[in-house]
């Protein structure tokens, strides 16, 4: 495994969705490669970053009529 | 808010009528659901319809819903299918291929840091271990983050959105989405690959310093 399928295997490799065979094949290079090593350390870093992103707000009015339908909903059920 | 992982208690207090916990799940969806049913049809005014009128599907088919799906997977089928039949009639059969279509070369890395034809780094990404946490945790670097996603095709924001940003398990995007485990994945792997991408530009220019 040369570096340039390492990076294009790694989301299957976080994802526990490679055969055991290319898991170890990729396991192995990475014990080897400090490149790859830092590549896969930067994805993990970067996934830990954006969990701490946040839900962005919606637009008031939707919100607004949707709380009303909700209500309405309620009186009728 | 109040906690929105169980579903059990969320569904008997929605049927209950507890407004609160409807506001809470319409805060934390709306911007999701308004950009899913926006990938099926011509304008944001008409996603805004749908996305009222699958709220208004999800309060009806309440009582119905058994719990085989999550809740928020079940609210998003009930988007992906309110917007695909409001896409037909306005004559769109199939959601854009822009927003939907793989493409097939897309590298995770700029092909030019790689020795040609051997493959192997010529041009190695760094270790982050030395970047202080401060930094990586500061405002900059978050809306760094946001930039890039913002910047995705449509389909990849929104998978990477639901599974980093809002914790989604796979194969509740899949069910959400209505897309393939492996379509899944490679949608994830371009978005995760194009942040980092972002992020190592941002952080190496900060390390290089004025």
């Amino acid at each position: 495994m040369v570096c340039r399928e390492l990076v294009e295997l790694v989301t299957a490799y976080l994802e526990g969705a490679m055969a055991p065979e290319d898991r170890m094949r990729l396991e192995r290079h990475l014990h080897e490669c400090y490149g790859c090593a830092a590549y896969i350390e930067q994805i993990r870093t970067t996934i830990r970053l954006t969990g701490h992103l946040t839900a962005e707000n919606i637009p008031a009015e939707g919100r607004e009529e949707l709380l009303r339908a909700f209500r309405e909903w309620k009186s009728s059920g | 808010m109040s906690d929105l992982s169980d579903d059990a208690q969320l569904v008997e207090r929605l049927r209950a009528g507890d407004e609160g916990t409807f506001a809470g799940i319409v805060d934390r969806y709306q911007a999701s659901m308004l950009r899913l049913a926006q990938m099926y049809v011509a304008s944001r005014a008409v996603a805004e319809e749908v996305v009222q009128e699958a709220w208004i599907g999800v309060l009806k088919g309440l009582d119905g819903f058994q719990g085989r799906s999550s809740l928020r997977t079940w609210i998003f089928r009930i988007v992906v299918n309110t917007a695909k039949t409001r896409g037909q009639r306005e004559g769109r059969s199939m959601p854009f291929s822009s927003a939907f279509a793989v493409a097939e070369d897309e590298p995770a890395v700029d092909p030019e840091r790689f020795v040609p034809g051997e493959g192997n780094w010529s041009a190695a990404p760094t270790s982050w271990e030395g970047v202080p946490e401060e930094r990586l945790l500061a405002r900059e670097t978050f809306a760094e983050i946001e930039r890039a996603i913002e910047g995705l095709p449509p389909l990849q924001a929104e998978v990477i959105r639901l599974r980093d940003v809002q914790g989604w398990t796979s194969l509740e995007v899949c069910n959400a989405l209505d897309i393939s485990e492996t379509n899944q994945r490679v949608l994830l792997h371009r978005a995760r690959s194009k942040v980092r991408g972002a992020l190592e530009r941002y952080l190496d220019e900060e390390r290089a310093g004025p």
